[in-house]
């Protein structure tokens, strides 16, 4: 256990120009969370489980055509329209920034996916079952769900944790293993940055496309990114006019209130679709 | 002015007892097949409980299916019994006295098969203890600080409906006190003990009936809010889900109360119609109440109409994709445009041309045609409001889905129907179904002297 654990925002930004919709993220999360085997069948009855999952639309007609992806996980966000919901508290919003799922408190009312705009909540239909080879295979930090339960990405919070204890209890550099000096073993966004935290996605993303940090960093060029979206917020409050065409940051869903911590930066297409009509 | 001869005192206990007294051949057999359907639905269940939620339709868009559909549906049923006794009642109108037992036995009884729905519908009803029953002596972490969301329309909606069922059985057991005595001086043996116990001691002196009509009065009374907020919180399970385009309307809550209505209402003429043929009840569900109930409905109907339209129109004037992705779901696309056509039909359309007419309205087949269509049509209701609305939930088309109830989740919701008739044949075996004592107070008002040329009531309510 860590003693002085500092409030953390947590944040993470998509940026669409770079996402080559390779799945790699999708992959990378299977392996980490201990999420069953999608099979076929799963797919078939629209059950997968897919913590992040990569949309991929058609812009333009044949044979004008653009793939677009988008990935999609849970969105963290701060009025999470899940949250409300639950009957039983199994789903609430930590101090870090983090929407958090309690499997063992959840009862399965359902209703926190039913209410979530982004469709990012994963409903075990079946007891999950892996093939006897992946059994050793298991991230020892993840609670295997049972059947009935919700469960949703929670941005690798057992990476977090893992962090926080090897910055203050181990005091090792992660990336060079060198030990921390012992006043400097705070859990503040300068120890908790990228080597020591950061969601299986995001470490696995080959072009980048996603970045994560504490929104308090003032380091990175993340918290520039939620600034403007929170000032884009702000404005629409006060009634003002967003310059959407001139802006590159968006939330997803916005107008439905949620203000996810979760930023995309639109795609700047350098050859559009040629939408005329031949 | 009734229809209709006098009758005797003594002859509406014979009557009316008919049911309690005598044991007709067809009781045992309608009990053993509607049971072997509950014993069927039962083992889907179990089915369910065992395999898990696989083995229904339900999927990622559309977490909420049948079950939550006929969970509404079943509390829609119930509103007819606070429709028929305690508003009628404190209106005064005469005609509800034969209907008010039977509506409200319907409504005990429908609660309960509604809230078996939520239990199922969590897939592992033992945990439901931590959502519903947050009693002192149930292991609730209080400890730890951990209370049920108050926030969460799904504990109001079990407050609202726990009170509704409490106040129900309240009421019909007041009601049925002095029935119950009578009961008590016509038995023997055992049912004479369990009579005697539940009428309480009842003499039938002024002091008591005094007090019996007050304690009536005083329910429907306070009944009253309990059944506008019933219908409206269960509407709110769906109208406060900010997420759901098509689900996030103000109008849900008068909407779903007419419509509860509308369904009730229906529900009881059916079976008022249904124990006028059984037990031969002419004298006393006469086409007149039927008639009274069908010009009720008609106004009832054309309320729920007009919330229906205005829930479209509130759609559509919004213009918003998503909102639209929905309506052309519902309108649009085969099947389900279909089953919407079918829908209004039988909601509406069919049944208030039937009630329009007197002689179709005294007519008891194309009454009960009329009453059968209603509730199709306000099952389906719910249905297409439930699944259409999460197959098109936001604008996330990747995520778009249907939704194909299974094989368990159908013998599921035919045996809840199978649940309530079995549950009203078998009351029907230990209780009168028309108040003895309502039907005689009916008697006595209607007594009329002819003084001179003019005819007046006898009887004078001094209230």
């Amino acid at each position: 256990m860590v003693t002085q654990r500092e409030n953390h925002k947590w944040g993470m930004v998509v940026d669409l120009d770079r996402c080559t919709g390779c799945q790699a993220c999708v992959v990378a999360c299977q392996a980490e969370n201990n999420i069953p085997i999608n099979t076929q069948s799963y797919f078939q009855q629209r059950r997968a489980y897919e913590w992040i999952r990569i949309e991929r639309y058609w812009e333009g007609e044949f044979p004008n055509v653009k793939a677009r992806f988008i990935p999609i996980l849970c969105q963290h966000c701060e009025n999470a329209p899940c949250e409300p919901v639950c009957p039983v508290f199994a789903t609430y919003h930590n101090d870090e920034g983090l929407n958090v799922q309690v499997y063992n408190r959840c009862i399965g009312t359902r209703y926190c996916s039913v209410n979530c705009p982004y469709t990012v909540r994963f409903f075990n239909f079946w007891q999950p079952q892996w093939p006897d080879r992946f059994r050793n295979q298991l991230n020892p930090d993840v609670t295997v769900r049972t059947r009935g339960v919700m469960e949703k990405c929670t941005f690798c919070v057992q990476r977090l944790r893992r962090g926080e204890v090897n910055v203050e209890r181990r005091g090792l550099e992660p990336l060079t293993g060198e030990r921390i000096p012992v006043a400097d073993r705070k859990l503040n966004y300068r120890q908790m940055k990228e080597g020591n935290y950061m969601p299986a996605c995001v470490q696995a993303c080959p072009t980048n496309a996603l970045q994560f940090a504490d929104q308090h960093d003032e380091t990175g060029p993340v918290k520039a990114i939620f600034e403007e979206a929170n000032g884009q917020i702000e404005t629409r409050e006060h009634g003002g006019h967003v310059d959407e065409a001139h802006t590159r940051v968006y939330r997803l869903f916005e107008e439905v209130g949620t203000k996810p911590n979760l930023i995309y930066l639109k795609k700047v297409d350098a050859f559009p679709v040629d939408k005329r009509p031949r | 002015m009734q229809e209709g001869t006098p009758l005797q005192s003594r002859q509406v206990n014979r009557e009316l007892l008919v049911s309690i007294l005598n044991s007709p051949k067809w009781f045992w057999m309608v009990i053993s097949v509607l049971g072997l359907i509950v014993l069927i639905a039962m083992s889907a269940a179990g089915v369910l409980i065992n395999q898990g939620f696989g083995v229904t339709g339900l999927n990622r868009p559309v977490m909420w299916g049948f079950f939550i559909t006929n969970f509404v549906f079943w509390i829609g049923i119930s509103h007819a019994g606070v429709m028929l006794s305690a508003i009628l009642r404190l209106s005064k109108a005469e005609w509800r006295r034969p209907a008010t037992r039977a509506a409200e036995i319907l409504t005990v009884f429908s609660l309960l098969t509604a809230m078996l729905m939520p239990l199922i519908h969590t897939g592992r009803p033992w945990r439901t203890v931590y959502w519903i029953y947050t009693l002192p002596f149930v292991p609730y972490d209080y400890a730890r600080g951990i209370w049920p969301n108050v926030r969460t329309p799904l504990v109001w909606d079990p407050s609202a409906v726990y009170t509704y069922l409490t106040s129900s059985i309240l009421f019909v057991l007041v009601a049925l006190i002095p029935d119950f005595a009578v009961l008590r001086d016509r038995t023997t043996g055992l049912s004479h003990r369990i009579y005697g116990m539940l009428a309480m001691g009842w003499q039938g002196n002024p002091r008591q009936w005094k007090l019996q009509i007050i304690a009536g009065v005083l329910l429907s009374a306070l009944i009253l809010p309990v059944f506008v907020s019933v219908h409206s919180i269960v509407s709110w399970d769906f109208g406060m889900a900010v997420s759901v385009k098509s689900w996030h309307s103000t109008i849900f809550a008068p909407y779903f109360v007419v419509g509860a209505v509308h369904s009730g209402v229906s529900a009881v003429a059916l079976v008022l119609i249904v124990l006028r043929y059984i037990y031969g009840w002419q004298n006393y569900i006469r086409h007149e109440h039927i008639d009274a109930l069908g010009r009720l409905l008609v106004v009832v109907a054309t309320g729920w109409f007009y919330f229906f339209v205005m829930e479209v129109v509130f759609g559509f004037y919004g213009r918003e994709a998503d909102e639209i992705a929905v309506r052309n779901l519902q309108f649009m696309v085969s099947p389900w445009n279909i089953w919407m056509i079918i829908f209004v039909g039988i909601t509406y359309f069919l049944p208030v041309s039937i009630w329009l007419s007197r002689s179709c309205r005294r007519n008891l087949w194309i009454m009960s045609v009329a009453c059968i269509s209603v509730n199709i049509g306000m099952w389906l209701e719910r249905f297409l409001i439930i699944v259409p609305g999460l197959a098109r939930k936001q604008l996330l088309t990747f995520d778009w889905y249907t939704y194909r109830p299974s094989l368990v989740e159908w013998l599921i919701v035919i045996g809840t129907f199978a649940m309530v008739s079995m549950l009203m044949v078998t009351i029907a075996k230990v209780v009168p179904l028309i108040p003895l004592y309502d039907i005689k107070e009916g008697e006595i008002l209607r007594t009329e002297i002819k003084i001179g040329r003019v005819t007046v009531p006898a009887t004078f309510r001094e209230d």
